[in-house]
């Protein structure tokens, strides 16, 4: 019998990192489907949680498995489920449902190459843009990528800490390469773990309106099984939690959901930055890509070439306004990612002409190599 | 319940939303009367209504989760089971009710039906059966009898129809009834029965929707409730192999399937919770 936190040094993969990220989180409920190369997670997690008191079901399929989680989540359980590209446009509906009815749970990604079966075992970033916008309608969602088991065991806790204190989905970026590389990962003490639990209500249970926000915006929520009567619908809905088919009402439920994110936007965005003091070159990357940045921008240096480093830890919500104050000046930006052009697009987006972007990519199934990375910066400069 | 002519309330009024009333089902409809027997079921059976949910999907009776005055959650089309699977799982305690139509449950949303069934979650399946889509306008669904006339089958319903308590009881159900809206009592108690059976269980509830299909297949309201007078046979124990939807042979009503088996959280607990396991080692949760 182990504790939920297993405090000490371990060897493991980034999926395995996850998995305990999630139960030092306080996740007690895992609803999954396998699928490469996110398995890893479902299977220690399926292990490890009957025996701190949670719940493991491997659905039927992805669609079952988010909606599951949706509803555990909704019985007050941390929840988490875990898959990659073909099992993550599976669970965009639901996904949607838990943006609209402002349901707190993760869904790990772990990226391999598409579209379709593609490259199975093999790692990719393209489904970033998916991340973003691959629920139909208006909606804010959060995406955090990792860059190592290390990190994904801290993401993973950032990951429940920012969906229970906003009540929304929140995504972890992972990849093949991130999700398999075997590392190191220090497991602090339980006590030093900071987790977060969703706002809940107080007061009279007959006048609690389930969608009335609090100051951040974000309502406090009844959970099934208290009394309070609730009702939650994936309707557009007023703050009673009735369906309401005006356009009035959409306006209010938008303003709400989106203005859940874009108020709080200090503490959700978080970027990391390497030598960037005087760079003339930024180099965007995030997850596995950071990697070969990191090795990318010293080369360079080495080479005079001026290059920093700024890592999207958190890539939805995207660091708009970093990047908007970078285009101002440096020389131009260099995208990394493991795609034809995602995050790239945002970034040239953000620089709107005041700095060129260029793009690093590549269609998937292996990280890109630092070499190709000194090519742009010599090239395009 | 008795009935007082001074009264000015519904003896349901506590546990529907008053304020959300009046509600979208057209006259002739026969979900309210299927919404009212679970409602009166629920009431009946002394379960703790703080701990009991309804969930339901996408359609007319997926709208009952948006009368009924306790925690209900209205879902996505077809996944109000894995939804409610999720909910129970992570809170036995909660008793869970999936009220919902054939389209939802059985179309889009069978995977997950016969799944939960398998596994035997300690859930209670009202399936208003009304043969089509009907919010939709009355489409073809995997419920209409085989020739019916629906929008999307102009010429008649080439495909024959889900033997829904076949379904259910080959799936591992341990509760299985059918009745129609016609038979409100027995209706009641079955509903009744499968909210304190311990166990997967599943009634469905024969309904008309006169508007969609009943117009398309000139049947008037009053022919269907009469059909379900004269073209029904209760046979309680009847072989769920008997139980397929021809009006011309007759429909089998009653109770099917009514067994105990542990339950989808009893056999995760005895199986990956031993008790040996977890006193020997002391503390564990």
């Amino acid at each position: 019998m182990n504790p939920a936190v297993l405090t000490g040094e371990h060897f493991m993969t980034g999926d395995v990192a996850c998995a305990e990220g999630a139960l030092a989180a306080g996740c007690r409920f895992f609803g999954g489907y396998p699928i490469t190369p996110a398995t890893e997670i479902a299977e220690q997690i399926a292990e490890r949680l009957p025996e701190v008191g949670g719940t493991f079901i491997q659905m039927e399929d992805e669609i079952a498995a988010i909606a599951s989680v949706i509803g555990a989540s909704c019985a007050g359980v941390k929840s988490m489920t875990a898959t990659s590209g073909p099992g993550f446009s599976l669970m965009m509906e639901n996904i949607g449902l838990a943006a609209c009815t402002e349901t707190p749970c993760v869904i790990v990604d772990v990226q391999r190459a598409g579209p379709s079966t593609g490259l199975p075992t093999q790692g990719a970033q393209s489904d970033m843009m998916q991340a973003r916008w691959g629920s139909h309608g208006d909606y804010e969602i959060i995406a955090l990528a990792p860059s190592s088991p290390q990190d994904t065991f801290y993401q993973t806790i950032r990951a429940f800490n920012l969906s229970e204190t906003y009540r929304l989905p929140v995504l972890i970026m992972s990849d093949e390469i991130i999700g398999h590389i075997s590392e190191r990962v220090i497991i602090p003490e339980a006590r030093t773990i900071k987790t977060v639990s969703r706002p809940r209500p107080k007061g009279r249970k007959d006048r609690f309106k389930p969608f009335q926000p609090g100051p951040n915006g974000v309502a406090p929520m009844a959970i099934a099984g208290e009394g309070y009567n609730i009702h939650v619908t994936g309707l557009t809905h007023d703050e009673k939690g009735y369906p309401v088919m005006t356009v009035e009402a959409q306006e209010e439920m938008m303003t709400r959901i989106i203005g859940k994110v874009s108020r709080n936007l200090h503490d959700i965005i978080q970027t990391e930055s390497y030598r960037m003091d005087d760079a003339e070159i930024a180099v965007i990357s995030y997850g596995v890509s950071t990697r070969t940045s990191l090795a990318a921008v010293d080369e360079a240096r080495e080479m005079g070439i001026k290059a920093g480093l700024l890592r999207l830890i958190t890539v939805w919500p995207f660091p708009e306004d970093q990047i908007r104050k970078l285009a101002e000046r440096v020389k131009g930006f260099v995208t990394v990612e493991i795609n034809l052009g995602q995050i790239h697009y945002e970034v040239e987006r953000c620089a709107a002409g005041k700095a060129p972007a260029f793009l690093v990519g590549h269609p998937g199934g292996t990280i890109i190599p630092p070499d190709s990375v000194i090519e742009t910066l010599k090239t395009a400069f | 319940m008795k009935l007082n002519k001074q009264q000015t309330t519904h003896p349901l009024d506590d546990l529907l939303r008053i304020d959300r009333i009046p509600h979208i089902w057209c006259p002739g409809c026969g979900i309210g009367t299927a919404f009212s027997s679970c409602l009166i079921a629920m009431k009946e059976s002394g379960i703790d209504l703080k701990k009991t949910v309804m969930v339901s999907g996408i359609g007319c009776s997926g709208r009952g989760a948006g009368y009924v005055n306790l925690d209900s959650y209205h879902t996505t089309h077809g996944r109000a089971i894995p939804f409610a699977t999720g909910m129970k799982l992570a809170n036995p305690e909660l008793n869970v009710v999936v009220f919902s139509g054939d389209g939802d449950l059985f179309a889009i949303g069978g995977n997950h039906f016969i799944h939960a069934a398998r596994r035997n979650v300690d859930l209670t399946v009202v399936c208003v059966n009304n043969f089509n889509y009907g919010m939709t306008g009355g489409q073809v669904a995997a419920t209409t009898p085989y020739l019916s006339m629906t929008t999307t089958t102009p010429m008649g319903n080439p495909d024959t129809p889900f033997n829904l308590p076949l379904m259910a009881y080959a799936s591992g159900a341990t509760y299985v009834a059918r009745w129609t809206i016609l038979h409100a009592r027995d209706l009641t108690e079955s509903i009744e029965e499968a909210i304190l059976k311990r166990g997967f269980s599943f009634v469905e509830v024969l309904s008309p929707c006169p508007i969609n299909y009943g117009r398309r297949n000139k049947e008037k309201p009053i022919d269907t409730l009469k059909t379900y007078q004269e073209k029904t046979i209760i046979k309680n124990d009847a072989h769920p192999t008997e139980l397929g939807i021809d009006f011309d042979r007759g429909i089998i009503l009653g109770k099917f399937v009514d067994t105990n088996l542990p339950t989808c959280s009893d056999r995760y607990d005895n199986t990956c919770r031993p008790k040996d396991l977890f006193e020997e080692e002391g503390e564990g949760i």
